[in-house]
């Protein structure tokens, strides 16, 4: 069974289709990712550096903006990630 | 290919074969309810609106009544009034009369209260019951589907496996000449440039950009964060992180083929293809809307799990998420986690929904519909006065 999926070519994350530890490495297409911290199945974690400001990429489309810089095996999740839409707080 | 179902005036088939006890107001809905009981064959929706409403809201909500009542699974209609509400039943009872089936009016004030009311309304119920239990089941092309799509309660398996399978399933139904509906408006939010290069034409491309820029700018009006809502603290603890992802997740159920068009909140479906109907993200308010707008299956997907059905639509429920299967099984109908394990292709997942919903058209109860789950609730777009 698959621990992760990369869903397409442009992601800069991926899903664990299992629960992983911290030190697991995840063999993906292209990445070999050591996770660094644990992830529920479900939760999404860093292929590569993201910038702080930078898109978070999955489908190959922005799921928003990185409000920290994250580093490979990160946990990607809201407490990192903000939505660019529907954000009349920010109007 | 064929499926068994009921043939209804004006070119219209239904799968299933109620008598609608149809409150025209929330002062009609236990009336409604308590005739529904007590006579086999008869659903009540639960209107919980239907006085004090004005201008478009008032129009909207009759229209979800009166199109609800048109769906082919309805034989026959009881419209129950208080007699002073806002949304006349006798009107309402008019303008399904127009489709073809039978109706009749209970006005719970002439009758002289809801014990008169209820003996009489059983009377009558029990009478269309009758008439239209004669009728059986005929073989109909199943080009006269029309498969609602829904999501709710999603996770991340719901991108990645249940939505992408009953994509698989509209592509099929469409391809053998069928009608799919894609909901839920706030939920193309992030999402609506992909759906875009499928429009079938710039009009449909411009009314489907229209609802999206509509619906976000009423979340920013209210001057907050629509991640207060959206995605819901449910879908944060699947996994989902954003608006745009739970999005891009969702269309997947719309499958390949060309967006034909978009429909107002309960219009009626009148073409073939995948149509996007302009609805809340609201799982109930959405399904509400789509069996408004004449489908007469949805296949719901689902990550956390959610028991919802409707009055007279049957609901499937999926997930791609086996531990919410194990936890949920009173709920669910089919597991699709063999797609997250790798033992299941997305298109065999697509062909086993596919086959589900067939039997279902033939008359397989949905568990929605096993324990009763008759969820209805309409969109209101303005204040009760």
């Amino acid at each position: 069974m698959a621990q992760a999926v990369i869903i397409d070519r442009l992601d800069n994350v991926a899903t664990a289709t299992a629960e992983l530890q911290r030190g697991d490495v995840v063999e993906l297409p292209g990445y070999s990712i050591t996770i660094a911290e644990n992830i529920s199945f479900g939760h999404k974690f860093a292929l590569c550096a993201i910038p702080v400001r930078g898109q978070v990429v999955k489908y190959g489309e922005s799921i928003g903006r990185a409000t920290a810089d994250i580093a490979p095996g990160a946990h990607v999740h809201v407490h990192n990630v903000e939505s660019l839409r529907g954000r009349g707080d920010l109007a | 290919m064929n499926f068994n179902g009921y043939i209804r005036p004006q070119g219209k088939f239904g799968i299933r074969n109620h008598v609608l006890i149809l409150p025209a107001s929330v002062c009609a809905s236990t009336v409604a309810a308590n005739i529904a009981r007590n006579v086999p064959g008869c659903v009540a929706l639960n209107n919980v609106f239907g006085c004090c409403q004005v201008g478009a809201d008032a129009t909207q909500s009759v229209r979800t009544l009166v199109n609800t009542a048109a769906n082919p699974n309805v034989g026959a209609v009881l419209v129950v009034g208080l007699g002073c509400e806002g949304l006349e039943p006798l009107p309402m009872a008019d303008a399904i009369a127009k489709f073809g089936k039978p109706v009749q009016v209970l006005v719970i004030q002439k009758e002289g209260g809801s014990v008169t009311a209820e003996a009489r309304g059983i009377a009558i119920a029990r009478e269309l019951a009758d008439t239209i239990s004669r009728q059986g089941r005929e073989p109909i092309d199943i080009a006269e589907l029309i498969l609602g799509l829904e999501c709710g309660g999603s996770d991340t398996t719901s991108g990645l496996a249940a939505n992408p399978a009953l994509g698989v399933t509209s592509d099929l139904l469409i391809a053998l000449g069928g009608a799919a509906m894609l909901s839920e408006t706030t939920e193309l939010i992030g999402a609506e440039h992909v759906l875009t290069r499928r429009a079938v034409n710039d009009a449909v491309k411009e009314k489907l950009l229209k609802i999206v820029h509509d619906c976000e700018e009423r979340a920013k009006s209210m001057g907050v964060d629509l991640r207060g809502s959206q995605p819901t603290p449910g879908n944060i603890a699947g996994g989902l992180s954003s608006i745009e992802e739970k999005s891009l997740g969702c269309i997947h159920k719309a499958g390949t083929t060309p967006l034909m068009g978009v429909l107002e909140y309960a219009e009626m479906l009148t073409g073939k293809g995948m149509y996007m109907m302009d609805t809340p993200g609201q799982d109930v308010v959405s399904m509400t809307g789509m069996a408004a707008g004449g489908a007469q299956v949805t296949v719901f997907t689902t990550g956390l799990g959610t028991p919802a059905g409707h009055p007279i639509m049957p609901v499937i429920k999926a997930t791609g998420n086996h531990g919410t299967f194990t936890r949920m099984s009173d709920n669910i109908d089919i597991d699709l986690g063999g797609i997250i394990d790798g033992t299941l292709t997305i298109e065999d997942a697509g062909q086993i929904l596919f086959d589900e919903m067939l039997a279902v058209a033939n008359g397989k109860l949905t568990k929605a519909e096993e324990l009763g789950h008759t969820e209805f609730s309409i969109y209101r777009i303005g204040p009760t006065f």
